[in-house]
């Protein structure tokens, strides 16, 4: 399969000196759903930054599909590139949860019938089409999660990058969106400290620890080694 | 979160107001608020023809009246303001049940009373058949500058996370025993205000850096471009017409 996102050794300081990405290579094939783990401070969010040029490294490259990420195609990019960022609060930020469905695509340039449609194709994706009218602020953790997703995928795009997409949902709502995730055909990356969710939805997993990736396997091998995963302060809280 | 869905300023109904385009009734309350700040105080007819007018609408919109009267209490201190005015006013004229009154005084208060009364009623008919989203759109489609509305627009979507916040804080200090009751007990709610401040910005950093995620480029796309009927500017300006017919007479006629 080809690739749909890719980086090359890819650095990054954070302004104070302090590294936080340090020669970060990886691939992730289309259609892929793949998990990144590792603990608090490893890079994982600095990294999703990086994937669609929010944050440019000081060294290496990002590649999406047959495009390398530069001033001329950041644009493209952040349209194939769809960050969920890790609290809703953050990503939805329009008065209405059409406005906000609606708000990739008119950058994009779509406008009328045509808008119209992708926002309700997007709601419809994530199981949301009724909370179309509602107001962010009044949506219950899931629903706003739910929601997050569909601001992304109403720009079509070709990998989906979710910052820890389960972190303060209920076990239904974790559920549905499991539900949601696996009918969804673009390669996704998921960053997670929930080991279960990584397991259940993605066949390859990496780890990343102290800016690098220091694992990168099969899902289930990954999860079996006790010891690698106490190195880097992570536990399966059953035996897989 | 846990903030309820009590939309304390909205009436959910579906009367003919309610579906009026947001811009026509934005417009009609400006004019209608215009008209009648600039009528003479001394004719109380008029006041009395927009008051009527006012009532009317309240039907038609079925928007219940003790939800008006309630809302109306906003302008409490206004009024209670006012009220004093007939004692302090200059040149004691009158005299009611042996109590000196100027009559300057209570023109005054009457003016401000009915004034603010009329007023406020406009706007709380406005937001009780109007969503808080819609009236920020309709000030956008009246060419009102997308700077200023993307901001207010911004400002009704984080007032409630912020205050939340702050809500938190607050819970916070409690449970760990902070019970201020003197002015030296001040300092922490001070470095939570600079924390709060702090709090937001980075939050304001996330949030801008979701909307380059998603192409911003400067410039917030224009999402709904429907625009009003001539029918629904017409049914929407027959208040702010009337009342502007009405000051005109006022003024001829004093």
């Amino acid at each position: 399969m080809s690739s749909a996102l890719s980086t090359t050794d890819l650095h990054y300081s954070y302004p104070d000196g302090q590294a936080a990405l340090s020669g970060v290579s990886f691939s992730i094939s289309s259609g892929e759903r793949l998990a990144l783990l590792g603990p608090n401070g490893a890079g994982k969010t600095t990294l999703a930054l990086h994937l669609n040029g929010i944050k440019r490294g000081d060294r290496g490259l990002v590649q999406v599909g047959d495009l390398k990420l530069d001033d001329r195609t950041v644009g493209e990019i952040r349209r194939r590139i769809g960050l969920v960022f890790q609290n809703p609060d953050d990503q939805l930020f329009m008065p209405t949860v059409s406005q906000d469905v609606a708000f990739g695509p008119a950058n994009l340039g779509m406008t009328g019938g045509h808008l119209d449609g992708v926002v309700r194709g997007a709601l419809a994706a994530v199981g949301a089409e009724e909370l179309r009218r509602r107001v962010p602020h009044h949506l219950s953790g899931g629903e706003r999660r739910r929601v997050a997703l569909a601001t992304v995928l109403a720009m079509e795009p070709s990998v989906l990058v979710l910052d820890e997409p389960t972190s303060g949902l209920d076990p239904a709502g974790r559920r549905e969106l499991i539900g949601v995730l696996e009918t969804l055909p673009m390669a996704q990356l998921v960053i997670t400290h929930d080991l279960p969710f990584a397991h259940e939805l993605c066949e390859r997993t990496l780890i990343m620890d102290g800016g690098r990736i220091v694992a990168d396997g099969k899902t289930a091998e990954i999860l079996g080694d006790e010891a690698l995963l106490k190195m880097h302060r992570l536990e399966m809280p059953y035996r897989v | 979160m846990g903030a309820g869905h009590a939309h304390a300023i909205y009436v959910h109904e579906h009367s003919f107001v309610h579906h009026l385009p947001p811009e026509t009734k934005v417009l009609s309350v400006l004019l209608f608020v215009t008209a009648t700040a600039l009528t003479p105080r001394e004719a109380i007819w008029a006041f009395a023809v927009y008051g009527a007018a006012e009532a009317l609408l309240v039907v038609f919109a079925r928007v219940p009246f003790r939800f008006v009267l309630s809302r109306l209490l906003a302008v409490a201190p206004f009024v209670v303001f006012a009220l004093f005015l007939p004692f302090i006013g200059e040149g004691k004229d009158v005299s009611l049940a042996g109590i000196a009154l100027s009559s300057e005084g209570v023109w005054s208060m009457w003016n401000i009373l009915a004034k603010a009364i009329l007023g406020a009623t406009a706007s709380i008919l406005l937001a009780a058949t109007t969503e808080v989203p819609d009236i920020v759109k309709g000030f956008g489609r009246l060419r009102v500058p997308p700077v200023i509305t993307a901001i207010a627009s911004f400002m009704i979507r984080y007032l409630e996370v912020i205050s939340g916040e702050l809500a938190r804080m607050r819970t916070a200090m409690t449970a760990r025993g902070y019970d201020p009751r003197w002015l030296s007990q001040a300092r922490p709610i001070a470095s939570s205000a600079g924390t709060l401040f702090v709090r937001s910005y980075e939050r304001g950093e996330r949030v801008y850096d979701a909307m380059l995620s998603r192409g911003y480029t400067g410039a917030m796309p224009a999402i709904d471009s429907r625009s009003a009927s001539a029918r629904e500017w017409a049914a929407a300006l027959i208040l702010p017409l009337l009342a502007g017919a009405t000051a005109i007479t006022a003024f001829v006629t004093l």
